[in-house]
């Protein structure tokens, strides 16, 4: 209709529809109009993205890709970039390397909770190890003061302050349990988070959206938010560390316990089993039959938390006295 | 509501008359939004191609997903370990203790001997079980293991050992032969990684582990593992409300 009154009498058209169509509009011009009209807004709506990058985000943060899809000459690169940021941000000359599961291993960990007194070292050597924002002491682990004679974790207390063990309690470290089936990367809508084939569960820090739908799934309380930029001298910044480990996470990213792969990955103990002064937890190789880890398993009463999820950890309790 | 239950064809009427309109209006729409989306799309896959900075030559499925170790790490192919395995070092002590006399020598210097140099002058009384009944020196130590004598480890006959139940000599850095006779499932666990501290590596392939001795953890006068100070507390954020949430 618009286009056959333009045909006829364009002066008496009081909407014309397009400069270009000055020299007798049909129905293709205007359809035309209308599509590169669309178009270039189309267009424009493409780009808009790269207006909303924020200040301390690079372009080529933003268009860096998933994990899985770098190429090793990109990882070369983002690794690269990564390390010069630290330089930037903290002062530090860190290396950041990608440690990746060494074939046939699979990990897991026990902790002996008649041993465990709550010291609290472990939390401390996991906060120094993997770059944890020092403005708040975080730390992938928590240890919870129980009652005897329950498993509630949810009556568990993580702020007693005062002389450990006490008569009535016993301690208990919870962190990833490194599920077998776990719900936190079900979760995930961007895949930002997944299963690595020796059982740890790792996270894309920079392809984490920050949503904390994985926080929410985790039946452990396991996983935790970066609510600030973490704050480190250049000092306390650990230099060695790994993209899918301890290197340290951007604000606003979801971040885990990762059985420390930086570390185990080149055969090294977790930090936390290092600094445990009771001698409470084992770690290994569960596929090897003679491993520390596999005998603890087949010859003490191990149980894991919150079995009845379905979640199959691969972290596990006893009691041995 | 009473009115729809009253009426309920006027009410099917008025519903019907609405969907027609919606769908009117909602195929209008879709017909704008399939000619904007088509268009954005066109436009995105344009953009993206252009601006993306990574190679797109290689085909998805030929990406690698994984990328798969294929040397070891440096630390631990330029090392080789002797056959095969490094070694598990044990801590041990440096010998046979030396006491604090609570005198300096001339040139400053803490003076300390061995137990045998008071010891070698002095016949053992086997009366004396614990620390309360001696009447001169060792008198402030504590002791609490149970129901053993200061001479079921020590050696009577040379004070610079000790001697297993047997009374065979036993070194003082061999006190793990010592402690095992009694405590056999702690040697058990200990020997399966299972009791003790360690550091080092979980894989004795690529390097070695460093394990506490027993009376690293446990003074072997007084054995209860001590009690501790916890120092290290993380500030979780729902930490700080918890007080005010009352357990049963």
């Amino acid at each position: 209709m618009i286009s056959s009154d333009a045909t006829s009498d364009p002066g008496k058209n009081s909407l014309p529809i397009l400069p270009i169509l000055n020299n007798g509009s049909t129905r293709r011009t205007a359809l035309k109009g209308v599509a590169v009209t669309l178009g270039l807004a189309a267009f424009g709506k493409a780009l808009w993205p790269l207006t909303t990058i924020p200040e301390n985000v690079s372009v080529s943060e933003f268009l860096q890709q998933h994990y899985k899809e770098l190429t090793e000459e990109d990882k070369t690169a983002v690794f690269k970039r990564l390390e010069e940021e630290t330089k930037q941000h903290y002062g530090a000359s860190v290396s950041i390397a990608d440690q990746r599961p060494i074939p046939g291993v699979k990990f897991a960990y026990a902790i002996n909770l008649s041993k465990c007194n709550g010291n609290g070292k472990c939390m401390e050597a996991c906060n120094k190890e993997n770059n944890h924002h020092r403005g708040v002491d975080q730390s992938y682990i928590r240890v919870l003061e129980m009652s005897k004679g329950s498993l509630d974790l949810g009556k568990g207390s993580t702020t007693f302050d005062h002389t450990v063990p006490q008569d009535d309690k016993f301690y208990m470290p919870v962190q990833c349990q490194q599920c077998d089936n776990p719900p936190c990367v079900t979760v995930c809508p961007v895949e930002a988070t997944w299963k690595e084939d020796d059982g740890i569960v790792v996270v894309d820090y920079n392809w984490c959206i920050g949503c904390r739908y994985c926080e929410a799934a985790c039946p452990y309380h396991a996983r935790r938010f970066n609510w600030e930029k973490p704050e480190l001298s250049a000092e306390e910044v650990n230099p060695n560390q790994g993209y899918l480990s301890n290197r340290i996470r951007p604000q606003g990213t979801m971040e885990k316990c990762h059985f420390c792969l930086h570390r185990t990955r080149e055969g090294r103990q977790p930090a936390c089993l290092e600094a445990c002064p009771t001698g409470a937890r084992v770690f290994g190789n569960i596929n090897d039959p003679e491993s520390d880890i596999n005998w603890v398993i087949k010859n003490k009463r191990v149980f894991v938390l919150k079995e009845e999820l379905g979640t199959q950890p691969s972290f596990f309790y006893f009691f041995d006295s | 509501m009473t009115a729809i239950r009253d009426n309920p064809t006027k009410v099917i009427f008025h519903r019907d008359l609405r969907l027609d309109t919606a769908a009117r209006r909602s195929g209008l729409s879709l017909i704008a939004t399939a000619t904007a989306t088509s268009c954005v799309i066109g436009a995105a896959v344009l953009c993206v191609s252009f601006f993306w900075p990574q190679p797109r030559d290689l085909p998805m499925a030929e990406m690698p997903r994984v990328p798969v170790l294929t040397e070891m790490p440096q630390h631990a192919a330029t090392q080789s370990a002797p056959n095969g395995y490094y070694e598990v070092t044990i801590h041990q002590p440096d010998g046979p203790p030396r006491i604090d006399i609570g005198l300096t020598s001339m040139l400053g210097e803490k003076l300390n001997v061995a137990c045998s140099t008071c010891h070698a002058t002095r016949e053992p009384n086997v009366v004396n079980r614990a620390t309360k009944d001696l009447d001169e020196f060792h008198k402030g130590m504590g002791f609490s293991h149970g129901n053993l004598s200061c001479l079921a480890c020590h050696n009577p006959k040379d004070y610079d050992t000790l001697h297993l139940a047997d009374r065979t000599p036993l070194d003082f850095q061999q006190v793990m032969s010592l402690c095992s006779q009694c405590h056999g499932t702690q040697r058990r666990d200990y020997d399966h990684g299972a009791h003790g501290g360690m550091t080092g590596y979980w894989d004795l392939s690529r390097g070695p582990r460093v394990r506490n001795n027993c009376v690293d953890c446990h003074s072997p006068h007084q054995p209860k593992f001590p009690k501790m100070n916890p120092t290290f507390k993380p500030r979780d954020r729902f930490l700080e409300s918890h007080n005010e949430v009352h357990h049963d």
